[in-house]
């Protein structure tokens, strides 16, 4: 009897060790905030919830940043970390909530838009729970997050996912993948409670243009990309353009399908006033046949099996030994929003906005990302916001 | 777990069905989890079946605790 508790009680002990060890660098990542300094051209910052009040009090409540410039003009959204495994988005953001200066029209960043999956990691594969961006003042963390939401923020996900409103069947899975659950509805499940909070965001601020930073596999042929629906797509390809000849890089236009439902590019665009334009940056930590998934593959995106397929031509992008590096990711998606703004003001000056002191491609490769990070400690606490 | 509860969402704003299953699978997560102490203690002899018990507690522990 003795003999038979002895051994249960070294079980539990073992037990509840693998549990503490494995739980507590998941709970510290869930409740890991990122600080965002606001910079001169922060005008207000508010929750998503005021525009959905189902999403307060739960993790998918995240934080919009207004810059209102002081001539009134048009309105631009950016979207980053519609997947929080695509973390070029959220630096491109970051750098122009705390470096830009709008004169004209109004700029609204939500840095970290699917919150809750910035608080997940992908179950199996491996992630890194962090990665780290060198800065002039040290080193600035963030969370590398998952795809979809947390199953702890929405849980059961159904066997299939009906898309609301158009009924088409989805993957299970894409009930937590904001890219998916677009418009939204107020009473869904909270991640359309998400888009839908975006989408009157869109309607009561009457926002003309909805830049969503992505990235997406080296070996996916949407990539390097600008996905645009009809109505965006003139802006998409003088964007393309005046990118290749002006700044040396690609980002071809992919027209937006009109069958598949629920993403930003084609719902906004069918729901609201505001042109949709989705933004593809290559990175090569998501593709597949890749070496470990390492912090370091995820800032240099330097791989040797997809240096041995590049070669083959199994890419959709150009690679060589110099990988796809995230300042260049980052780079490219400060130039294309900042050229996708430009582009429309020109065609319509009226609604037109004038943003100063964004870095484009060349700087930013240059320079590095880390350079326009702002440091959190020397800020003023009073415009350093958790995100 | 009532805390876990208190950080479902949406109540009153047409939101309802959703929570209350969640809340269904919470509670199915902990009665799950308490089967499997329940039987972990009864075993008198096959050490095999009280690692098998604790090892499938393991993610209802953690679902329930909101970790993971």
């Amino acid at each position: 009897m003795f003999r038979q508790w002895m051994i249960k009680s070294i079980l539990v002990l073992i037990i509840a060790a693998l549990v503490v060890l494995g739980a507590i660098p998941l709970y510290k990542h869930r409740h890991f905030n990122l600080p965002i300094v606001a910079g001169p051209g922060v005008t207000k910052v508010v929750q998503l919830s005021n525009y959905c009040s189902g999403l307060k009090g739960t993790m998918a409540d995240t934080r919009v940043y207004f810059l209102e410039g002081k001539e009134k003009g048009g309105k631009a959204l950016i979207l980053a970390n519609n997947h929080a495994n695509e973390p070029a988005g959220l630096l491109a953001a970051i750098i122009f909530i705390e470096n830009a200066a709008v004169e004209k029209g109004t700029l609204i960043i939500i840095p970290e838009f699917n919150n809750s999956a910035s608080r997940s990691t992908r179950p199996g594969d491996g992630y890194p729970l962090y990665f780290e961006i060198k800065t002039g003042w040290g080193k600035k963390k963030f969370r590398m997050g998952n795809r979809d939401a947390a199953p702890l923020d929405q849980w059961p996900d159904p066997d299939v996912y009906i898309h609301y409103p158009d009924k088409q069947l989805l993957s299970f899975i894409d009930t937590r993948n904001t890219n998916r659950t677009w418009p939204g509805r107020p009473d869904g499940p909270l991640m359309e409670k998400v888009t839908f909070a975006a989408m009157e965001i869109m309607r009561k601020e009457k926002v003309d243009i909805v830049l969503d930073m992505h990235g997406a596999e080296t070996m996916f042929p949407v990539t390097n990309c600008i996905v645009a629906p009809e109505k965006s797509s003139k802006i998409a390809t003088l964007t393309s353009l005046f990118v290749k000849a002006g700044e040396g890089f690609e980002s071809h236009v992919e027209p937006s399908p009109s069958g598949f439902r629920g993403l930003s590019h084609r719902e906004i665009g069918d729901y609201s006033e505001a042109l949709p334009f989705l933004l593809e940056a290559p990175i090569p930590f998501l593709d597949q046949p890749t070496g470990p998934k390492t912090e370091k593959l995820l800032l240099d995106g330097k791989d040797s099996f997809l240096l041995s397929l590049a070669r083959k031509k199994k890419l959709f992008v150009s690679y060589d030994e110099n990988g796809w590096p995230m300042d260049k990711r980052v780079g490219q998606h400060c130039s294309v929003a900042l050229e996708i703004i430009r582009q429309f003001s020109k065609k319509l000056p009226e609604r037109g906005l004038k943003i100063l002191d964004v870095p484009r491609y060349a700087q930013v490769v240059q320079n590095g990302v880390g350079h326009y990070f702002h440091n959190p400690a020397r800020a003023d606490k009073k415009n350093v916001y958790d995100n | 777990m009532l805390t876990s509860l208190s950080l479902l969402n949406g109540a009153g704003d047409g939101g309802e069905s959703m929570n209350i299953i969640m809340i269904i699978y919470y509670v199915i997560s902990a009665f799950l989890a308490a089967m499997l102490i329940w039987n972990f203690i009864r075993e008198k002899k096959n050490f095999d079946d009280m690692i098998l018990y604790l090892i499938v507690l393991i993610p209802l522990l953690l679902r329930v605790l909101r970790i993971k």
